[in-house]
């Protein structure tokens, strides 16, 4: 596959680099020169053991490095849930950022949204100052390759001291009859003490297999405030590659929360680089997984100043064969002084078939710090089992209750409140049972093939 | 109302009640007292369906049902009601949500219509005044962040909630401070009905001040060693278990 993606980016070279301007193709090639050293992560790579990409990858896959969807009338083709919510809602469809009017908008508070290949063109400043500067080509195979293929995201910048006050609502499609290789990658400022949201949600509209790598580099200027939900609700033959790469200044305060509900394989790396003091970051995870689905969940967080706190909380629930990994590191150095970092995964094992690898992680070399890690995987707890039955509540209804219960403390921590309400909806319906991937869109309702996805709930 | 006859239960092989026998009627309160490890929280477990205990031999009948044939939550549909020693605290369970579950699957059950939301928060509210609670209940998880005093009260507030036609409250007492174990007693004897029956299991004679029993029973090493009236339990008081010890070497 490495000789196959590298052979693809030399015959294609001058698609992907038109209309870029000079230092984003330099950035691709040095990026193709490190996958060529590296490679793609196998099975004897740290924090990819559990987790084989390879295999996904043994199909043959189609690239769209052209845009063929400039424009499209996405409420026509697309509802789902969260939608509902009052956004400001942008659509990539294959890899592209879609558009009706214009590629690129810029809000009266000054704030600019839209296709980060325009903004290349039209902000080259902007983009030079920031683009690869969060995301290390050195550190994943993935994301070198994502560097030497990107073409296409969103691009959002606050300025100083602007709270936007919608969410920015992204929705990643998939559409094509072929088999698809996407990779898609954002870039998000946030400027001084201001606010941002994005929700993201990534859906397939159709079963072909799917390979999606997305980097998204976000970068938070001093005191300012970001927010980032990823809701992933995958058919069984898609693969999703989420890289975050955030970047702190100081007082700047991060949510990142990873909401897996279905997906056949799906990794979820978010990498924080506290680089100030008084940041805070609450990382949190949700993985509900059956049948042959797999998760893997991969935090690091470096805290590189003193003074900043940081939270990670993932939880999951697994039924049948799925499988679940987590892998967090949290990096204190040596003069990262009154840092406090607090890492917690807990698991949920419904079957004897389904496993978790979980692996929270310290490291830590300055002396004054407060840090705790845990990890905890079990079944539910009996004793509360029998509390809910000795009032009538049947075994099902129990176990359903008791599953909501575990899951909400991650869905609570949604500050937005229609979002919140939505997942909520989401997860109680996942758990009864109800949740198919075909409940998000339209496009889905007549398929001839409707794939129940289902925790059983009598094997706990 | 509930008949036991010669039941015998154990744990990991060890026997705890041994051929142990009682029949509690209809408008009847009983006490159980006894001393620590004589298997008085091990009756009231087994009568609710704990499933960590054996019944090796002996039948258990409620209004001439056998209940050792009923999962625990059949049980409760029924109208068994357990007061908890220790009442499970779970996180993310909502009381509203959890006791809205419990009334409905009960009202299912009998084959009438779930309560609609303002029926029920009604209910709550009337049935709250039974023990004096004031908090709202809407945001808080079961049991959680609940004083020994306020989980107990919730205990009996459930029991107002569910109505039940044989309540066991195990230790109620135990933990409460004065002020508490009155609102407590209050509560259970303003839920007494000529058609429902409770059985208190209770260490200390404190809690029978207040609510008055018609039998007492002591109960030692897993069987009824003596039987007899309220005057039984103040005689215990006096006396303490040694008395009934040395009686039944």
């Amino acid at each position: 596959m490495k000789e196959l993606l590298i052979d693809l980016y030399n015959k294609n070279s001058e698609l992907i680099n038109n209309g870029s301007p000079l230092f984003v193709k330099e950035l691709r090639e040095k990026a193709l020169e490190v996958f060529k050293q590296n490679g793609l992560p196998n099975t004897k790579t740290e924090n990819w053991r559990q987790s084989d990409i390879q295999s996904r990858l043994e199909h043959e896959f189609a690239f769209n490095f052209v845009n063929q969807s400039k424009s499209l009338d996405v409420v026509d083709i697309f509802t789902c849930d969260v939608y509902d919510l009052d956004t400001f809602s942008v659509t990539m469809l294959n890899g592209w950022f879609v558009y009706q009017n214009a590629p690129i908008t810029q809000l009266p508070d000054g704030t600019i949204i839209g296709s980060l290949s325009k903004a290349m063109e039209v902000y080259p400043e902007i983009i030079e100052k920031y683009l690869g500067k969060a995301a290390d080509i050195n550190k994943t195979g993935v994301t070198a390759l994502n560097t030497a293929f990107m073409q296409d995201g969103l691009f959002v910048h606050v300025p100083d001291n602007v709270e936007v006050e919608k969410p920015i609502q992204i929705i990643n499609i998939v559409d094509l009859k072929e088999n698809t290789f996407l990779q898609p990658r954002h870039l998000i400022v946030v400027g001084k003490n201001s606010k941002l949201t994005v929700v993201h949600c990534d859906h397939s509209l159709v079963h072909n297999i799917s390979f999606s790598n997305t980097v998204a580099e976000i970068f938070l200027e001093e005191n300012s405030k970001y927010e980032h939900y990823k809701v992933q609700n995958m058919g069984k033959n898609s693969s999703l590659l989420t890289n975050l790469f955030i970047k702190q200044k100081e007082g700047s305060s991060l949510v990142t929360n990873a909401l897996t509900l279905n997906g056949a394989f799906t990794k979820n790396y978010v990498d924080v680089g506290i680089n100030g003091k008084n940041c805070n970051s609450e990382l949190y995870g949700l993985y509900l997984v059956d049948s042959a689905q797999h998760v893997d969940n991969q935090v690091f967080v470096d805290h590189a100043e003193a003074e900043s706190t940081s939270n990670q909380l993932y939880k999951g629930i697994l039924d049948d064969e799925s499988r679940a990994v987590f892998s967090g590191k949290v990096m204190v150095r040596k003069d990262s002084q009154k840092t406090q970092a607090y890492q917690n995964n807990k698991n949920i094992l419904l079957t004897d078939d389904a496993k978790v690898f979980t692996q929270p992680h310290l490291e830590i070399y300055a002396d004054d710090v407060k840090c705790s890690h845990g990890a905890t995987v079990g079944q539910l707890d009996p004793n509360a089992m029998f509390y809910l039955h000795s009032r009538g509540l049947c075994e099902k209804t129990a176990r359903q209750l008791l599953m909501y219960a575990f899951a909400s403390e991650v869905v609570n921590a949604i500050s937005i409140p229609a979002l919140k309400e939505s997942i909520d909806n989401m997860v109680q319906k996942r758990l009864r049972g109800e949740l198919s991937i075909c409940d998000q869109c339209l496009l889905h309702c007549n398929d001839r093939e409707s794939p129940v996805f289902d925790i059983d709930l009598n094997k706990i | 109302m509930l008949k036991i006859k010669d039941l015998n239960v154990s744990i990991n092989g060890k026997q705890i009640l041994k051929n142990f026998n009682i029949e509690v009627n209809k408008g009847e309160v009983h006490a159980i007292m006894g001393p620590n490890g004589s298997g008085k929280s091990t009756l009231a477990a087994v009568i609710a369906g704990r499933d960590i205990f054996t019944v090796d031999s002996g039948e258990i009948l409620y209004n001439g049902k056998d209940l050792l044939d009923m999962p625990p939550d059949l049980r409760a549909r029924e109208g068994v009601f357990l007061g908890f020693q220790y009442p499970v605290e779970i996180p993310g369970v909502s009381m509203v949500n959890f006791m809205r579950t419990a009334i409905n699957e009960k009202r299912k059950h009998f084959g009438l219509e779930p309560l609609t939301g303002a029926e029920f928060l009604k209910l709550m509210e009337e049935k709250k005044k039974v023990v004096d609670i004031q908090a709202k209940l809407t945001n808080r998880s079961v049991n959680e962040g609940f004083s020994g005093g306020e989980k107990k009260k919730n205990e009996i507030f459930q029991m107002a909630m569910l109505e039940p036609k044989l309540a066991i409250l195990d230790e109620t007492d135990s933990g409460l401070d004065i002020d508490a174990l009155k609102v407590v007693a209050n509560g259970v004897n303003a839920l007494k009905k000529p058609d429902n029956a409770t059985v208190v299991i209770t260490h200390y004679q404190r809690l029978l001040d207040y609510i008055v029993p018609d039998f007492v029973h002591v109960l030692y090493e897993g069987r009824i060693v003596k039987s007899g009236t309220k005057e039984l339990a103040l005689e215990l008081e006096e006396k303490g278990y040694e008395w009934i010890k040395n009686e039944v070497k």
